[in-house]
């Protein structure tokens, strides 16, 4: 395995009420690269996605067994407090979701939040997110406007501008283009691939080119579990699991 | 017979009944204005309106009015203290906080109380309120705008509390998921998110509520004290407009200044209450468009 790993999962199922959506799920996540979550729908990719910020502790009755660790902590011990690992691992959604607030106030919602309140600090930190995410040339004097008023592949970029603004060590992309035109979800892959030198990206895609034009390591899922968990090239060249070959030339899925 | 027929026939059906409560309404308004508008021969609209002396049956008469203006507003927003913090906030637990099973019954009870028909608050707030307040604050009655904004308060409520909830379900819960997302708690999440996006909903039921006290006559009525003066101190009583029309119109001999006089005072609560629904009208048109994201 290269590089050394961010996030561990041993043993890790996961129940909505009595159904389990992920079986037995042992893999590691590589610091500063990206993986690529693959399968078809309802296989447990978003699932899993969900778990490693604890988004899925919003849902009622939901359960988890085994453990996750993060920065050589398990995040679903008892006296971990969910939000503190959320600030640590951010998150983009499959539609654009800034509040309806300007520009400015989305990027520096985590922030506030953070406790930082002296405007000069504030700002530093809007232009350095927006500048990360190759926004800020097209916002940079309308900061103020409502950040409905943008297209949506700004929208998506505003939205992983607003996360980066936390300063997160992971950011995790639930189908971050399903919603976008072509143009934008180049402008997204080219963004993604800047910012694996400093962040680790996990990725769910439904766009087998996109999971092969982006990520180092791709995992397949098939209803509920692991199937395969390979470098992204052996994965789309010369799969190990015949299940894997046949979901990537697209014979199901 | 064709299809096409009956098609026009039962649109001209449904035409009828939509428009036959529009009439209706053209002429209450009608009537209202006609019986109202001659005190103005006798009285002018400045002198009607913020003249201070209400003694309609002496001679000769005064038609000021302002002791009843003044005796609504402060009542609606003495109410309005107590029934936007408490209705809003529950809106905010039910919607956002309660577990589901808690939830229901909160939801229902706070609608039930929308049931409870006004005399009957009007009767808890002369046999329950009253005395303890003449008792507590040793006063000469308790009768008085402490009372009626109570009771006015808790009819306000229900308003309040059930079009804030819809407003408050009706925030996208993405925006929330993105709160959550960010590190934020919950607290967080309804003081920077929900309930911004929630506001212009929140404003308009805060304002129905508003018109729903200013209009409500029985409650005032009964507890309010019906003095037509000025109030100097909150435990005073007043005598709200509704409370006015209530309980002189029988008194009013047909056709006298003092029966215009109450038919105008009625022009006024109208214009207040459609004042009223026009603000909130406005309010929920305002922010209809920055609703979640567009593509």
């Amino acid at each position: 395995m290269e590089g050394n790993s961010i996030i561990e999962l041993r043993n890790v199922n996961f129940f909505y009420g009595k159904t389990r959506a992920l079986t037995d799920i042992t893999m590691d996540f590589s610091k500063n690269r990206v993986t690529a979550l693959i399968g078809p729908s309802g296989c447990g990719k978003s699932t899993l996605l969900r778990l490693l910020n604890r988004m899925n502790d919003l849902i009622d009755g939901t359960r988890v067994e085994g453990e996750i660790i993060f920065e050589g902590i398990n995040i679903y011990k008892p006296d971990v407090d969910p939000v503190d690992v959320r600030r640590k691992i951010g998150m983009v959604f499959q539609k654009p979701n800034p509040f309806p607030k300007s520009i400015f106030s989305n990027i520096a919602y985590a922030p506030r939040l953070a406790g930082i309140t002296k405007r000069s600090d504030l700002e530093f930190l809007v232009e350095e997110s927006l500048k990360q995410a190759v926004l800020w040339d097209e916002v940079r004097d309308i900061l103020g406007k409502s950040a409905m008023t943008l297209s949506g592949g700004q929208q998506q970029r505003l939205c992983i501008a607003r996360a980066l603004a936390m300063k997160p060590d992971v950011i995790l992309m639930d189908e971050p283009t399903s919603a976008l035109d072509p143009i934008s979800t180049a402008k997204i892959e080219e963004l993604i691939d800047e910012l694996r030198r400093n962040y680790t990206i996990i990725i769910v895609t439904h766009n087998m080119q996109q999971a092969a034009r982006v990520s180092s390591k791709t995992g397949f899922f098939y209803l509920g579990k692991l199937i395969e968990y390979n470098a992204t090239e052996k994965i789309f060249t010369n799969p190990d699991v015949k299940q894997t070959e046949d979901y990537i030339t697209g014979r199901f899925g | 017979m064709s299809r096409h027929l009956k098609e026009t026939i039962i649109r001209g059906i449904f035409a009828l009944f939509a428009f036959a409560s529009v009439l209706i309404l053209a002429l209450i308004v009608m009537f209202l204005f006609r019986e109202g508008l001659p005190i103005f021969k006798e009285v002018s609209v400045a002198d009607f309106l913020f003249g201070q002396e209400w003694y309609p049956t002496y001679d000769p008469p005064a038609y000021g009015i302002w002791p009843l203006i003044f005796g609504s507003v402060i009542v609606t927003v003495f109410s309005c203290l107590i029934a936007v913090p408490l209705g809003v906030l529950s809106a905010v637990y039910v919607s956002e906080i309660a577990p589901a099973s808690i939830k229901d019954i909160t939801k229902s009870i706070i609608e039930l109380l929308a049931g409870i028909p006004s005399v009957v608050l009007g009767f808890f707030g002369m046999v329950v309120v009253a005395p303890f307040l003449q008792d507590t604050f040793d006063l000469p009655t308790g009768l008085n705008i402490v009372n009626a904004s109570v009771i006015l308060a808790i009819m306000a409520i229900p308003t309040i509390s059930s079009i804030s909830e819809d407003a408050l379900y009706a925030v996208p819960s993405e925006f929330k998921e993105a709160s959550y997302a960010l590190g934020a708690t919950k607290y967080e999440t309804i003081t920077n998110v929900i309930m911004p996006a929630a506001l212009s909903g929140i404003s308009t039921a805060v304002i129905l509520g508003m018109a729903r006290a200013i209009g409500e006559t029985m409650v005032v009525l009964m507890v309010a004290g019906g003095a037509a003066a000025v109030p100097e101190s909150i435990f005073d009583s007043v005598r709200p407009m509704p409370a006015s029309i209530a309980a002189e119109m029988g008194e009013a001999p047909f056709g006298s200044g003092h029966y215009h006089a109450l038919f105008a005072i009625g022009i006024v609560l109208f214009f207040l209450t459609l004042f009223f629904n026009l603000i909130a009208d406005y309010i929920s048109q305002k922010f209809k468009e920055v609703g979640s994201a567009t593509l």
